[in-house]
């Protein structure tokens, strides 16, 4: 029997709901509406929300003072590249984990997990030091290479609750018709993980996109992504309300967009499939 | 497995080798001391130097109230935004759209919109609206800069305790709620006894994640106050030992000190997860 739901009832939930989103949704809509008003309307008291001449010249400004594409640049290379090599690195022994388990399978994935647990400040002067010897600070290889380890043990643990929902029976029949490991590979495995393989790229992205401790500490002007572009602003400077607003904006956009395409597999992703 | 296995192991046993090495020699790179040229053996003179240092228990103090407050707050606020949003009403995707958005601002971003834009002693819109109610606006980031540090994180993870605790409660059986429902259970009875025990695992869950995150926030303290008037936690504090004051020795015996915190933290926490492996 459903329950039966009177429209007061309704339309009592929804006010309350929307109130609360609004609310909590308000500081990135104020930033949004913020970066189109000009310097002198952004710190205007009352506020104004709508009623102000709308005006782009915010966003021509912070592209021509800081080089905002540069950054964008950055952060896509760093995210992408990084997420791209540690899913080619986690998915063979996410693969062998959910369908060759051995004894020691939980311990190794715990113990991933804990890697994620160690204070990356704890470590902080090697890395930074092997940066500096290996001539990495402040290059976009280096980032790459630290964002992928930094995400590897997320990056298995969701494939590996992925491949565990593979059925091994399918395995099985590819394996009773002849089928090598590589056909299986290719043609059995490959085609039903790759929905999980594909939430697991587009959270780590937008999880890479956002670091910001690496991020900050091993690059200067060179490689440095959007959050450090960012970050930039917080000196005096950033009182400039309205540009902050439109390179705010900017900066969060993309991920933001991308986000709300993968909020179910983000509780999936981020609780390590023990909530789904 | 292996690849995978291996660059993990390298990837903590190398730099945390490097960091024990460190935490037991005097190394100050400004002042001339080079690796090529040989570190000078402190002992645990750099383990006691920091856990005598005047900054090092507020640090943990701070550490411990910002983490804790925020999952106290996100876990509550999570639970009965979760219910609410449980509920039947119109335009759900969009309400889900618009609490989850916060989770996907960059920290830099964040921390800096509610630095500026809200908390702004000028031309904040908080000034704004105590100006409004007569009242004299608060300095937050100097007066207040914990709560400000905690308002700033708790908005930023309220989407996610959210999220996963919605997802837990959408999977609750519904014919059982009904029951009671019609054996006349009180809203708080049903809630306490069917709901609240049915999300335990899912709360668990926030709670360790956030943990591992929320103990490593950098970013936010970072961009606001810089470690000033309070806020220094023992992230922040190692961060300033090791690259702002450049005391690599010391800084690295406080990066032992948060490794340690950190892995009682997670011992606790990993058993849980260990369970919930096993169902």
């Amino acid at each position: 029997m459903a329950r039966a739901v009177t429209g007061q009832r309704k339309m009592i939930n929804t006010l309350a709901a929307w109130s609360v989103g609004l609310l909590i949704f308000f500081p990135i809509l104020w930033t949004i509406l913020t970066s189109f008003k000009s310097e002198a309307q952004a710190i205007a008291n009352p506020p104004v929300f709508f009623l102000f001449d709308w005006t782009l010249e915010n966003y021509s400004a912070v592209q021509e003072r800081s080089n905002y594409s540069k950054f964008l640049w950055n952060s896509i290379i760093i995210a992408g590249g990084s997420t791209l090599l540690g899913v080619l690195i986690a998915v063979p022994a996410a693969w062998s984990m959910a369908f060759v388990p051995g004894k020691r399978t939980k311990d190794i994935l715990l113990w991933m997990l804990s890697t994620k647990m160690l204070p990356a400040v704890g470590v902080l002067y090697p890395i930074y030091l092997g940066f500096v010897k290996a001539g990495l600070l402040d290059t976009r290889v280096g980032l790459v290479i630290v964002m992928m380890l930094i995400n590897l043990p997320i990056i298995v643990w969701m494939l590996y609750t992925y491949f565990r929902e593979i059925p091994s029976e399918i395995l099985e029949a590819a394996r009773m018709d002849g089928a090598t490991l590589r056909d299986e590979i290719i043609h059995v495995l490959t085609p039903m993980a790759i929905p999980g393989i594909a939430s697991t790229l587009l959270l780590n992205f937008i999880l890479a996109w956002n670091e910001a401790f690496w991020t900050l500490n091993l690059t200067a002007a060179k490689a440095a992504p959007l959050t450090a572009f960012i970050a930039s602003y917080s000196s005096p400077e950033g009182l400039f309300f309205a540009k902050l607003s439109a390179a705010s904006t900017m900066a969060i956009a993309p991920i933001l967009i991308l986000g709300w395409f993968s909020q179910k597999q983000l509780v999936r992703g981020l609780t390590f499939g023990a909530v789904k | 497995m292996a690849p995978a296995v291996f660059l993990l192991l390298v990837w903590m046993l190398v730099p945390l080798i490097t960091t024990l090495f460190f935490s037991f020699k005097k190394y100050l790179p400004l002042r001339g001391d080079e690796l090529g040229k040989g570190l000078d053996w402190v002992g645990f003179e750099n383990y006691s130097r920091f856990l005598n240092s005047s900054s090092f228990w507020p640090s943990v103090q701070t550490t411990l109230l910002i983490v804790g407050s925020v999952l106290v707050i996100t876990v509550v606020l999570g639970v009965l935004l979760a219910l609410l949003l449980d509920q039947p009403m119109w335009g759900q995707g969009i309400v889900r759209i618009l609490i989850i958005s916060p989770f996907f601002v960059m920290p830099t971003v964040s921390a800096l919109v509610w630095k500026n834009m809200f908390m702004d002693s000028n031309y904040g819109l908080f000034a704004h609206l105590w100006r409004f109610f007569g009242a004299e606006p608060v300095q937050w980031l100097s007066q207040s800069s914990i709560e400000s540090i905690i308002m700033i994180v708790s908005w930023q993870w309220l989407p996610f305790a959210t999220l996963i605790l919605l997802t837990a409660i959408q999977s609750l059986d519904s014919e059982q709620l009904e029951a009671s429902e019609m054996d006349g259970a009180p809203v708080l009875k049903r809630f306490w006894y069917i709901i609240l025990p049915h999300l335990g695992r899912a709360i668990t869950v926030v709670i360790l994640i956030q943990t591992i995150f929320l103990l490593a926030v950098f970013a936010e303290i970072f961009v606001t106050t810089g470690g000033a008037f309070g806020s220094r936690t023992l992230t922040y504090l190692i961060f300033q030992r090791v690259l702002e004051s450049q005391n690599v020795g010391l800084g690295s015996a406080g990066g032992v000190y948060a490794i340690i915190l950190a892995n009682i933290v997670a011992l606790f926490l990993m058993r849980i997860v260990g369970k919930n492996l096993d169902q």
